[in-house]
């Protein structure tokens, strides 16, 4: 286990958001509301086009924190869906998560979840508590 | 527009989901996760979304004009294959903001009894 500091920042990763893997999570997840999934309902309700479901964006950014210490040491998680991830068809939208550590404790750190896709922050307040 | 009268009411789930390997595999392969020993954090939330929506549906509400506002998982204990989870919701708030009812519901994971994971959602209904 690396040691960590108040400050630091986590080295960012992409990942790739396009539809078929917006159908694999709603698959997983059993939410298949159509706005995530057929571009012509989304339209309908008022969005610029289909948009990824918050919590696959969410989804995404828990697997960046569960890449420091593991799945089953991240012990609280939370973020607010600032903005929408837009997914066009035939379309690979990227999505940029890295984080700050915000505190360092004992046996656990803090820490402050940046996600952007097109220079846009989707979440927002995203904070993370790992157990070491 | 939600009675009032349910705000601060706790619904009790009445039935258990026992949770398969299939599906922490294929949820963690959806987020990209290779460690299917354990769920991903957020897997909590294929749980606590379909209960939290029939219970507002139950109550009145479009599921069809729902926008996630936030999420917070507080995780007691990992959820792994072969647990059999209970779901308990209550809805913490409801306001009605700029025409929009913002509802705030809090959904507790208990396994035989014992908490596994704390969960809160604030879902807006576009009006």
């Amino acid at each position: 286990m690396s040691t960590f500091i108040v400050g630091q920042e986590l080295s960012p990763h992409t990942f790739i958001i396009n539809r078929k893997k917006l159908v694999t999570y709603a698959d997983a997840s059993g939410d298949r509301n159509p706005i995530h999934l057929n571009e012509e309902i989304a339209k309908s309700v008022g969005l610029e086009n289909l948009i990824a479901h918050g919590m696959y964006t969410m989804g995404l950014a828990g697997q960046y924190v569960s890449a420091i210490a593991g799945s089953a040491h991240v012990k609280e998680f939370s973020a607010r869906f600032t903005k929408p991830v837009v997914v066009p068809a035939d379309t690979d939208v990227e999505l940029v998560v890295s984080a700050t550590v915000t505190e360092v404790n004992a046996d656990s750190i803090r820490l402050e979840i940046s996600a952007v896709c097109n220079e846009v922050k989707v979440l927002g307040m995203a904070k993370a508590l790992i157990a070491l | 527009m939600l009675n009032p009268d349910l705000v601060g009411r706790t619904f009790t789930g009445a039935t258990s989901t026992t949770i398969s390997q299939e599906s922490i595999t294929a949820f963690a392969h959806a987020v990209g996760e290779e460690n299917i020993s354990v769920a991903p954090p957020t897997f909590g939330i294929t749980v606590t979304l379909a209960q939290s929506q029939s219970l507002l549906q139950d109550s009145g509400l479009d599921w069809t004009r729902v926008v996630h506002g936030d999420q917070r998982f507080e995780i007691h204990t990992p959820i792994v294959a072969g647990m059999s989870l209970t779901c308990d919701c209550t809805i913490e708030s409801a306001r009605v903001v700029a025409g929009n009812e913002i509802v705030s519901v809090k959904a507790d994971l208990l396994s035989d009894s014992k908490l596994v994971a704390s969960t809160w959602a604030t879902l807006v209904f576009r009006g």
